[in-house]
């Protein structure tokens, strides 16, 4: 009689749990909720499935108010700041722009709650030369009802809009050129803050590639000061961006940021937030299903059916109206390394996951926001930002999805754009993809047109529009994931061209796109979603 | 090859527009009798010529141009200077310094492309150092206008039609060129360059802009 071969378990079967956030799919398995765009889709997912959920938020500070006072007092390896103000002095403080965090906080937003502090102390030292500015870098302009909502009307209604205005990195006058480091990357920082006797940065570090030098390097700085980093062999060369040790845009941008010191009296203020993004009636969101209550699966149904009723654009504002409830988790003041490492910790304790072995199929739900479109819309080219830019970079040590493995977006890839914010997106998407995908023939051949462009360089300066160069920046973007992904698979797609101009396939659905997939990476592929948002990241074995 | 910018002018350069300029003139006659006439005609022709203009440019222009009927040459072109330091230099919208220097400094040659005259535009394309300019002119007889005006008639099509023809001559590749213009009355000079721009647009270029995906600009 032949003996019987011990079984052999086909597919992820566990195995050890990497962490409490790491669930796998089995038969008895609630379907899970995915972001599509402005939709939430519930699809069952096959056995096996690792599905990895955002921990729990971290304790907000009991008192952020005393924290900031205790930062700007105890700072790192720096005088406290009370002791380097003096009467006369002119001093210029920069905030971190819309983009962070995602969504918008709930009012006060910590920017505020900081100013109002840092004011106080400014005015009881005598410091009356205050301006606040934005650091959008070539983000799109901040509108006036965003920045009232940033720092409150009491500071609003004192600074705005001779005090308290947007970076303008198009401005011939606004910049001056600090000098070049020793790779040759120039420096070219916003005029105020260099004639500054003090640079104070408030910013919120909402992931690991925030932050840091990065703050005035990139958010005060001009088009040429952002080419050498911007660029597809940098992007590259970063694995991944979440992870500034490996990251050779952070090594660019932190030589950058060493010749800013040295020319500049900087002052740092970091803060970490917790991941708390929905709570209340949308708190169910970031549950794991199989623990959802019956009242969860009711708000969840009646979401999803009032979501199926309402027009796109009320779907989108309904989504941008509802503020995150981020809390502050921790506070440093003081020199850039020393502040910014401490706050990387806090932002991998709340995002981090401990996570075993790569993925064959990488699902990444698409939410209906990004850095670049806060009150827009998540435009085809924000979407490939969001696929191949962020989730594939949400690691450390090495790739969630192995080399060659197919990523599954969830998004309807609609061809709608913002013409107030997104201008050269359109041309770019329309006239220049078709022609070519490869980022080193668009840097070369277009940036430059686009980047000079003086419509797209007014619009900059007068509306509200991201810089001529910027969507370039977002295809670079999307290169260290382009070259790493060996197929992309948009499910629920609700056009072909769209991802077709992307270079990708397209699914009616997630189980036609799973299905896809399998031919691509044979029948048993290890699959992996990341139950998006809250921000979930994985720190790789 | 090379490349051009190619500007319309009123309303999309400057705030004012032909019958500000008309007016002017209206306003400066010899006589207060015949100045009070000649502005007060001119303000209750105002929602006609709006109406024409809506409806098509070329209506506008046989019934507005015949108002400099009997104007002398001389007196139009003394007025001229004191027309653009008293009405068109404020009017000059603050973007638009900035986006023709910008647009200059990218090579490319700047043209205006206008319906107003040739007497009012010459001291403000000089001092918006535009290199080209192609304007309406008026007819005149024995120094006098006879309301009529010279072809080709800058209006519509024959803007990019001499465009097309202007390209042609100083070997411009019109995919290069850019063109600017608040109304919808340019369609075909924007249509006819490879990077078209709305700047202040009424509200039919701005949807047809929009449709098109044409970056739409406010230099106001």
């Amino acid at each position: 009689m032949r003996e019987r071969a011990p079984k052999i378990l086909r597919g992820p079967v566990p195995r050890n749990k990497e962490d409490d956030q790491v669930v796998y799919i089995d038969g008895d398995s609630a379907p899970r909720i995915l972001f599509s765009g402005e939709d939430l889709l519930l699809e069952d997912l096959p056995i096996g499935t690792r599905v990895l959920y955002p921990k729990p938020p971290i304790e907000g500070l009991a008192n952020p108010g005393a924290a900031i006072r205790y930062a700007l007092n105890h700072p790192l390896d720096t005088e406290p700041l009370y002791a380097q103000l003096a009467p006369g002095m002119r001093v210029t403080i920069a905030v971190d722009d819309i983009s962070l965090p995602l969504p918008p906080m709930v009012t006060p937003d910590i920017r505020q709650t900081v100013i109002e502090i840092l004011l106080e102390l400014l005015d009881a030292n005598g410091v009356d030369d205050v301006h606040i500015i934005v650091a959008n870098s070539l983000h799109r302009r901040m509108t006036a009802p965003e920045m009232k909502r940033m720092v409150g009307a009491k500071i609003y209604d004192a600074f705005y809009p001779d005090r308290f205005y947007n970076h303008d990195a198009e401005d011939p006058d606004g910049i001056v050129h600090l000098g070049k480091t020793d790779h040759n990357e120039p420096v070219n920082i916003n005029r105020r803050a260099v004639e500054s006797d003090l640079l104070i940065y408030v910013n919120i570090n909402l992931v690991p590639m925030d932050g840091g030098h990065k703050s005035v390097a990139l958010g005060l700085c001009d088009y040429e000061s952002l080419r050498p980093h911007h660029e597809p062999e940098t992007i590259r060369a970063s694995d991944s961006y979440m992870d500034p040790k490996r990251s050779a845009l952070n090594t660019k941008v932190e030589r950058q940021g060493a010749l800013i010191d040295r020319h500049m009296n900087v002052f740092h203020i970091e803060t970490a937030i917790n991941n708390r993004i929905y709570a209340g009636a949308t708190a169910f969101l970031s549950k794991n299903e199989d623990e959802f209550t019956e009242f969860d699966r009711l708000k969840c149904e009646a979401m999803r059916w009032t979501l199926s009723k309402m027009p796109r654009a009320a779907k989108r504002k309904l989504f941008h109206s509802i503020p995150a409830q981020y809390q502050m988790v921790a506070v440093y003041a003081g020199k850039t390394d020393p502040v910014h490492e401490r706050i990387l910790k806090h932002n991998w304790d709340q995002y981090g996951l401990h996570v075993r072995g790569q993925a064959d199929v990488l699902i990444c739900p698409v939410p209906f926001i990004s850095p670049y479109n806060v009150n827009s819309i998540l435009n085809p080219l924000l979407v490939q930002v969001m696929g191949l830019g962020y989730f594939h970079n949400f690691y450390r040590g090495k790739p969630l999805l192995k080399k060659g493995g197919v990523m599954i977006l969830t998004h309807p890839c609609y061809d709608d754009f913002d013409h107030n914010h997104h201008p050269s997106y359109i041309e770019f998407f329309n006239r220049l993809l078709p022609e070519t995908r490869d980022a080193m023939k668009l840097r070369h051949k277009y940036e430059e047109e686009f980047a000079k462009n003086p419509s797209y360089i007014e619009m900059y300066r007068r509306g509200n529009a991201y810089h001529g160069a910027h969507p370039f920046f977002m295809w670079y973007w999307g290169e260290n994931g382009r070259q790493h992904v060996g197929k992309v698979i948009v499910a629920g797609a609700e056009n072909a061209h769209v991802p077709k101009i992307l270079g990708w396939d397209r699914a009616d659905s997630l189980p036609e796109a799973i299905a896809m997939a399998k031919s691509a990476v044979g029948p048993s592929p290890e699959i992996t979603m990341m139950h998006h948002p809250p921000i979930v990241m994985a720190d790789m074995e | 090859m090379g490349a051009a910018a190619f500007y319309d002018l009123d309303g999309t350069l400057v705030r004012t527009n032909l019958v500000h300029a008309f007016a002017f003139s209206a306003r400066n006659q010899q006589g207060i009798l015949k100045s009070i006439v000649k502005t007060a005609a001119t303000l209750v022709s105002v929602p006609m010529f709006m109406a024409a203009d809506f409806y098509n440019r070329r209506l506008f222009n046989d019934l507005f141009f015949v108002r400099y009927r009997g104007e002398s040459e001389d007196r139009l072109r003394c007025l001229a200077e004191e027309l653009f330091d008293t009405v068109l230099r404020p009017s000059i919208f603050p973007g638009a310094y900035e986006l023709i220097d910008k647009s200059r400094q990218l090579g490319l040659r700047q043209v205006l492309v206008t319906g107003a005259l040739d007497i009012t535009v010459g001291p403000l394309a000089k001092h918006l150092k535009i290199d080209d300019y192609v304007t309406n002119r008026l007819e005149f007889v024995d120094g006098y206008a006879t309301g009529r005006l010279l072809p080709p008639v800058m209006a519509a099509a024959t803007k990019a039609s001499w465009m097309r023809i202007y390209a042609e001559k100083e070997n411009l590749n019109l995919s290069d060129c850019y063109a600017y213009s608040d109304s919808m009355s340019d369609l075909p000079m924007l249509s006819v360059v490879g990077h078209p721009t709305a700047v202040n647009p009424d509200i039919r270029l701005r949807g047809t802009a929009q449709q098109h995906d044409w970056p739409i600009l406010d230099l106001r």
